[in-house]
Order: structure tokens, then C-alpha cells, then sequence
């Protein structure tokens, strides 16, 4: 690194913050120190540069964003929150994917990790922070070159600007500024100061993704570089027993076919030669476990799980058997929940480069230790001898918060000696997700005999993705039951219960996780419980929030924008409530079914997610997630015959397109709450507001998705 | 060898004739721009314009394509000053990003044969491009925010 540089070491912030609560104190590491390996906890081994800032000497910036970039507008969002102390202009700024650190483990979540809708709620305090440190050490090495008082001194526009008029540029400074030592205690400004934080700004990521120019996993391109395809038992969790690859070796451009651990990886000089070939090898696989496994053999786990015992206890409150006991009136039903793919539009890959000392991984992922923690294993190198540079991902929804697309692609490299680019197909990617799980709920309430509702049993039965992913999980999934432990409403006798019941295949956290089945059963059965009472579905909601004020606000914002109650004939609407991540929202969605054909007029949404960093993309965040949310209710669903997953493509496994999304209206909520998350919540509400739309239609209650399986109404 | 008309430029490759341009265009010609989505023709991440018409660069085999011009991502303007790209830009269209190509290519075929679509022209138009970010509230914004840059040049 010839410039200046400055550069937030990760070693620094670890032995500082350890002295202060509740905010991050900053070291600077020596220019050109940043290629040492950063030591025992491995962040950055290799040359990489550590934590949040570069500034060279000719003041070009780069902001290292340690959270993965996959749509939801964290390369913007997160650098607004530096940018604001730093008085950085964001059109100077440049973003650069943080490698794997400890100084990037997102607190909320326990590890490097891009998910939850966790984001900017992890970096609000920490991002102020570390950019008003970064300031104070710029002004204070500026200040000494001028031989004047730091607190003469000033910044605008990335330049610091003293009592006299005098200017020097974050750049000039920068290597003086990294010798500082960094201040204790930064004040932040005062909300009302704040110029970009709560802007529309620009995404920084746009101007690539207009030209062709931006760089997903699947475009990376390395010297000498092959290609991989692989081929995976198709029945899920089989395994190679042999495999004859003689005819597929003859093939053009072949240079190997190696048997990994994910399945068997055809390797040649370019992608369409190593599918062609890859069609050619004849495998025998062994089916194992789940050879028989379908949608009715899972069902029947699941009925079963649900019948063994009443599980363990998620929420609970009063006294629901005594409420039960002495109703004047219970209404009882039972919800089911399909599996679901994630179906990112950038099929699963990933590009390796293993050497004798060294393995680098560019990969868009979600979790970069892990990937890093995997590739070392899969190549037999020690995680800081690997580098994993994240791409910029075409998709995540949660789906690259698993790795089993990585080491098949390590081990392909170390087997040629080269780099190796692994890319599934499109067909890959739907039959080997790592699968949202299915739900089979029971539900039921009580009334007494004053109408009042007195009881709220909820049992819910699945399995779990989190045993899986960060075992042991002894107690209740906590992801299993996100919105159904949050029961909003006041009433006085509430059971929650979880029963963990596996399946034989991997689930995985899907957008919303489990606030998705929980909120389509749990919002549904409060219509019908509206319904059982005689009332208004928003009425009877709003009657019973009185002590949850920022529930009742977006409920009732929502029903005044979407003017519950007073559309046109012939017109329906049902409405859903949920707060997930910090954020509460409501929705309402009308809709029509002239000729049984069901038309949604539109959808609308109204939001307090707390402080916004970006207006804009959280307004695209929420219509992202209703658009997700819509696809699930309408068509969503993974089936299984024999172990083999039935959907391949998009031509059964439907997504929402263009002509079939409905008007999206979305009310942001002034708010002066701490930030909540965005990229998730919204696309829970979509099914259970649908849903109760078509029993205010049709007076059918639907209590499975997808939709279009219940043949209700022409979709 | 097989010539190819590529965003202006004379381009060989020795990729067997029945490869998908698709995988030309991307591993044998390095511009990546153009996504692999699906491979059966169904989101249009792949879509080009084949002498003008947008096309499925994954179900159009190499072979089918000599001699003719094709026009990528990469070609539709050298400084994103095409009126779609300003206009996606303007609105903030890409999410993900990944399908954005595509929206684009064909967004800029439609308003080449009719600059001043409808909403139900942009629906014939798009409907076989897929934005799993559900980017579409913003992409029928910015088509008809095109129109308008297309009309007044503003």
C-alpha cells in the first residue's frame, strides 16, 4: 500500500472496546501494517485491511461494509451511518466487501453474520461511533500540523478546515491521523443534526447494476480459471455408492471429474462443457434414510409430533385450561404450512482457489467465518491460511446463510490445482435448497360468556432450523416460534408451545422465518375468532390493544389508509397485524373475485420500523418483502415424491411476475424508536391479510398454502 | 471459429456450435453482465437484443447467431446515459441487482418499438423477466420515466 492510509484495526477495537460499554473504540494500525495476519482471532489473514475505513492520500475513500450486500441496501445504508460523522460525501465514497473478523461479528446474532434484518440495528451505535472517532483522530493530526487547538478546527466534505480558513483533506492527513490514539468517549450527534441519516440517499450499489458492471459470485473470473458443475443425489441426503465417468472424461474441454462431498463435480475448461459432461456420468447412488420420504409421509411426522405431547412452552400467561374449562364458546382449528425453496436468482456458487499455502474463496455468502471456517476444512489448511472475498449476491432471502455449495467447490479446486468456478443449475438450486420449514399448528380460543375473548392456545410443530445450524437446541426453537411468543393482543389466558418434530431433510432459515408460518396461522385465527364473535376483523383487533401502543397505531393507520370499510362493492379486504424485528406493521389487502377469479386491487401497508437510516429503501424493502410474501401465498410450495423434490425450475416453482403484482402502497410512520429491521417482517402479513380478504369474499377459511393448492378461487 | 457482431465489435470464439450464447457471451467473451437465471428460457435473466429483438440468450445456441448483431448489457451504452439506465437509476430500481440486466434489455426493446407504453404494454413487455426482489412497482416507474426522458430528453 503505497498512499496513506488509514486503517481501524480490528486488534485495536478488541483490546479498547473492552473498556468501554456500550460503544466501540478504535486503534489505528500503521500504514502497509494492514497485510500482517491479524493475529489469534484470524481476521483479514493475507493483506486484507480491517474494519470500516481506508482514506489514501489522495483522500479516494473505501468503506468496508461488513454486511453482505444481497439487495436490502446495506452497502448504502450502513455506510450513511459512518458517512453522517465523518462529514463524508456519500458520491466519494467507495464500498468494499469486509473480509471474515471478529471485529465484524454482528452482535444481535453472535457472529459475522447478514441476517435477522439485524443490520442496521447491529451498526447503529457502532458505525456513529467509529466514524466520530475517525474524525477526531483526523482533526487532531491536522490540528497538530497546523499548531492550533483541535477544537479550532472543523470538517466538511472530507476536509478538515481550521479557525483561519486553512484547509487540509482527510487524505493529507490520514497517516498522522492513524498514529493518534483514539478517544474514549466520542459524543454522536443529536438526532436533529443528523444530514444524511434519514435521507433518500442514492444506493451506492445502483450505478453497477445499471451497466452490467457489478460483480456477482457467478461472475468472478480468475487466471487460469475452470469450471465446475456437480452432480447431487437426487434424493435428498443420498450419497455417490460409484459412479462411471469414462464417457463424460472423453467429452471436449474435460479436465477432471472428482468425487466430492456434496456429490460428484465434473471440472472443465468452461461451464457448458462441464454441464454437457456432467449429463453424461453415469452415478449409482445410495438413497439412504429418506428413499420414501413425500409430502404425506412428512405430514404424518408432523400430525404425529403434534400428537406425542403439548410441547414446551414458548409464551404463556393466566390460565389457559381454566379459561378453556369454563368457555361459553371455543373455536379450534388446525393449520398447515408447505416446505418452500428460496429460489435467489443467482443459482448457489462459488469460486475457489486453493494452493499449498493459501486458499481464497469468492463467494457470495452471508456468513463469511463460516465460510471460511468450512473452506478450510474441505482443503485442509488452517481458516487464517483462507481468504473469503465476498461477492456481492444475486439473492439471499437466508439461503446463503448455509455453505454446502462451498466445500464441493474447495475440494474440486485442490483436486486440478487450479481455480475452480462451481456453478449449480438453476435445477440444482430448487431440488438441493436447504428448505423453509413446514408447519402443521394447532390453534384455538376461548370465549367467555360475555363474548370476551379469555383464551389463546397455540401449538406449534416443526422442525428445527436452529438445531441444525447452532446445535444444541434443547428448549424451544426460538426461531420457530418468533411471532407467536410476541402475541399482541390482551388477552388474559395465552399457551404457546412448540413441539420439535424433524423431517429427515435440512430446513433452513427462509426472509421472516418463522414470523411467516406463525403470523399466517395466528392472524387468520383472529379473523376467525372476529368472525365467531360476530365483529369487525379490525375492530375486534383494535378493542384488544390497548396496552401495546405502537401495535394499535399501525393498525389503525392502516385500516384509515387503506379506508377499511369503505371500498367499492364487490370489493373485500382483510387485514394482519405483527411486529417482527423491531418493526410493527400492519397490512391490508382488497381484492375482488368476480367469476371466481380472484383479482388483488392492491395491497397496503403501513410501517414503524423506528428511525429509518434510508427512507427509500425501506419503502423498496417492504415492497420486496410483499412481493415475496405474495409468491408464497399464491403459489409457494416444495413437494417430495420417493426422497426427490418435484419442483425444477420456475415453470413449477412460480414466482410473482411483473403483470401479476398487484399496487403496492406503502405508509412510512414517523417514529423516534430505535431502528427496527426491514428487510424480513413486511412478508408475513401478506398470506393471513389475503386470506382473510377471501373469507370476507367467498366465506372460505383457507388453513393450508399455498392458495392456488386449495382451489378456492381462480389464481 | 465462429464470428460474432458483439456491442459493436467483431468477435470469433471456438465454443462448440451448440453451446447457449448465454455461456459464450459470459465465459468464452468475458462480458458477465448477461445472468445465467434458469437455462430453460422462464426469467429472462439472459435476455439480449439479436438484431434488435429481445432474446433468450440461454435458448439461442451459438450456431443460430452468426452473422447477426448482438447488442449486451454492456453495449446498451457506454456510460449508462441510455434513457433506461438513468431512469433506473433516477428511481433507484436494482436490488439484488441480479435480474437487472435483463429488466433492462428489455425494457429498452420495448420502448424502441413503443415509446410511450401503457401499463399493460410494460405487462406483455416484462412479464418474462423475474425479479425475485419483487423490484416491479419501481421497474413500471422507471419505464414510463424513460418514456418520458425518450420524449423530452429530460
Amino acid at each position: 500500500m503505497s498512499a496513506q492510509e488509514l486503517d481501524i484495526s480490528r486488534r485495536g477495537f478488541l483490546k479498547a472496546s473492552a473498556a468501554v460499554s456500550g460503544g466501540f473504540i478504535l486503534a489505528l494500525t500503521l500504514p502497509g501494517c494492514d497485510s500482517k495476519p491479524a493475529g489469534k482471532a484470524g481476521a483479514g489473514a493475507g493483506g486484507q485491511p480491517n474494519a470500516w475505513l481506508k482514506i489514501k492520500g489522495d483522500n479516494s475513500i473505501t468503506v468496508l461494509v461488513d454486511r453482505s450486500e444481497m439487495g436490502q441496501g446495506v452497502y448504502t445504508s450502513l455506510t450513511q451511518l459512518l458517512a453522517e460523522e465523518l462529514e463524508l460525501p456519500m458520491d466519494k465514497i467507495t464500498v468494499e466487501a469486509a473480509p471474515p473478523g471478529d471485529v465484524y461479528i454482528n452482535k444481535l446474532v453472535g457472529g459475522q453474520v447478514t441476517g435477522g434484518s439485524t443490520s442496521v440495528q447491529d451498526a447503529w451505535v457502532k458505525l456513529r461511533t467509529a466514524g466520530a472517532q475517525a474524525r477526531h483522530m483526523l482533526i487532531a493530526a491536522a490540528a497538530q500540523q497546523w499548531g492550533v487547538d483541535a477544537s479550532q478546527c472543523r470538517v466538511a466534505n472530507a476536509t478538515i478546515i481550521n479557525a483561519h480558513g486553512k484547509t487540509l483533506t482527510y487524505g493529507d492527513v490520514a497517516e498522522a491521523a492513524s498514529k493518534m490514539t483514539p478517544p474514549k468517549d466520542v459524543k454522536l450527534k443529536a438526532y436533529g443534526d443528523f444530514k444524511l441519516i434519514g435521507q433518500p440517499v442514492a444506493r451506492l450499489d445502483s450505478p453497477g447494476k445499471v451497466d452490467g458492471s457489478a460483480q456477482f459470485g457467478i461472475d468472478v473470473k480468475l487466471p487460469g480459471m475452470l469450471y465446475a458443475s456437480l452432480a447431487q443425489s437426487p434424493v435428498l441426503g443420498g450419497k455417490v455408492k460409484s459412479f462411471d465417468a469414462a464417457a463424460a472424461e472423453k467429452m471436449p474441454g474435460v479436465v477432471k471429474v472428482v468425487n466430492t462431498s456434496g456429490g460428484v463435480a465434473v471440472i472443465a475448461e468452461h461451464f457448458w462443457q462441464a454441464k454437457s459432461a456432467r449429463d453424461a456420468i453415469k452415478i449409482q447412488w445410495d438413497a439412504g434414510p429418506n428413499a420414501k420420504l413425500s409430502n404425506a409421509s412428512i405430514r404424518a411426522m408432523l400430525k404425529k409430533g403434534a400428537a406425542s405431547d403439548k410441547g414446551l412452552s414458548a409464551l404463556a400467561a393466566g390460565d389457559v385450561a381454566s379459561a378453556f374449562k369454563g368457555a361459553a364458546k371455543t373455536v379450534n382449528a388446525v393449520y398447515e404450512l408447505p416446505l418452500l425453496a428460496h429460489a435467489t436468482l443467482e443459482p448457489m456458487n462459488c469460486t475457489a482457489d486453493v494452493k499449498a499455502d493459501g486458499c481464497d474463496v469468492y463467494v457470495g455468502t452471508q456468513v463469511q467465518q463460516v465460510a471460511q471456517a468450512v473452506s478450510a476444512k474441505a482443503c485442509g489448511l488452517k481458516p487464517e491460511q483462507v481468504r473469503v472475498f465476498t461477492t456481492l449476491l444475486g439473492g439471499g432471502f437466508g439461503r446463503r446463510l448455509d455453505i454446502d455449495f462451498i466445500p464441493p467447490a474447495v475440494e474440486a479446486s485442490k483436486a486440478v490445482g487450479k481455480p475452480v468456478k462451481l456453478i449449480w443449475t438453476r435445477e440444482d438450486d430448487t431440488t438441493h435448497d436447504t428448505y423453509r420449514p413446514p408447519g402443521y399448528d394447532e390453534i384455538s380460543g376461548a370465549f367467555d360468556a360475555k363474548g370476551a375473548l379469555t383464551g389463546w392456545k397455540f401449538h406449534i410443530t416443526g422442525p428445527s432450523i436452529t438445531a441444525r445450524m447452532f446445535p444444541p437446541v434443547t428448549g424451544v426453537d426460538p426461531f420457530a416460534v418468533e411471532a407467536a411468543a410476541n402475541y399482541p393482543y390482551d388477552v388474559p389466558n395465552v399457551a404457546v408451545n412448540y413441539t420439535r418434530q424433524e423431517i429427515g431433510i435440512d430446513v433452513g432459515y427462509m426472509r421472516s422465518v418463522s414470523h411467516a408460518l406463525n403470523c399466517f396461522v395466528a392472524e387468520s385465527f383472529m379473523d376467525e375468532l372476529a368472525h365467531a364473535a360476530g365483529k369487525d376483523p379490525y375492530a375486534f383487533r383494535a378493542e384488544l390493544l390497548g396496552k401495546k401502543p405502537r401495535f394499535k397505531r399501525v393498525l389503525e393507520q392502516c385500516a384509515k389508509h387503506a379506508n377499511w370499510g369503505r371500498i367499492d362493492k364487490g370489493h373485500f379486504q382483510g387485514i394482519a397485524l405483527m411486529e417482527g424485528y423491531g418493526t410493527y406493521l400492519a397490512q391490508v389487502v382488497e381484492i375482488s373475485t368476480e367469476h371466481d377469479q380472484l383479482k388483488i386491487h392492491k395491497i397496503v401497508c403501513v410501517v414503524d420500523c423506528g428511525r429509518m437510516v434510508n427512507p427509500r429503501i425501506v419503502e423498496s424493502q417492504i415492497q420486496s418483502s410483499i412481493v415475496f410474501g405474495l409468491t408464497s401465498s399464491l403459489w409457494g410450495e416444495i413437494t417430495l415424491a420417493d426422497g426427490k423434490v418435484q419442483q425444477t425450475n420456475f415453470h413449477q416453482y412460480r414466482l410473482l411476475r411483473n403483470s401479476e403484482t398487484p399496487p403496492i402502497e406503502v405508509k412510512l410512520l414517523d417514529s423516534e424508536d430505535e431502528p427496527g429491521g426491514i428487510g424480513e417482517p413486511a412478508t408475513a402479513l401478506v398470506a393471513p391479510a389475503l386470506c382473510n380478504a377471501i373469507f370476507a369474499a367467498t366465506g372460505k377459511r383457507i388453513r393450508s398454502l399455498p392458495i392456488g393448492a386449495q382451489k378456492v378461487l381462480k389464481i | 471459429m465462429i464470428n460474432l457482431s458483439v456491442n459493436g465489435q467483431s468477435l470469433s470464439t471456438d465454443a462448440a456450435p451448440e453451446t447457449p450464447l448465454l455461456w459464450v457471451i459470459r465465459d468464452h467473451l468475458g462480458m458477465t453482465g448477461t445472468k445465467f437465471g434458469c437455462g430453460m428460457g422462464l426469467c429472462g435473466a439472459c435476455t439480449v437484443h439479436i438484431d434488435g429483438a429481445p432474446t433468450r440468450s440461454c435458448q439461442t445456441a451459438l450456431s443460430a447467431v452468426a452473422g447477426k448483431t448482438i447488442t449486451t448489457i454492456e453495449g446498451l451504452s457506454a456510460d449508462r446515459s441510455h434513457a433506461v439506465q438513468k431512469a433506473w437509476l433516477e428511481i433507484d430500481v436494482p436490488q439484488c441487482g441480479y435480474c437487472q440486466s435483463g429488466q433492462i434489455m428489455s425494457a429498452a426493446a420495448l420502448l424502441k418499438s413503443n415509446p410511450n407504453p401503457s401499463d399493460a404494454d410494460i405487462d406483455t413487455a416484462m412479464s418474462g423477466n423475474i425479479c425475485r426482489c419483487g423490484t416491479y412497482p419501481r421497474i413500471r416507474k422507471a419505464i414510463h420515466r424513460a418514456a418520458e426522458i425518450l420524449k423530452t430528453g429530460a
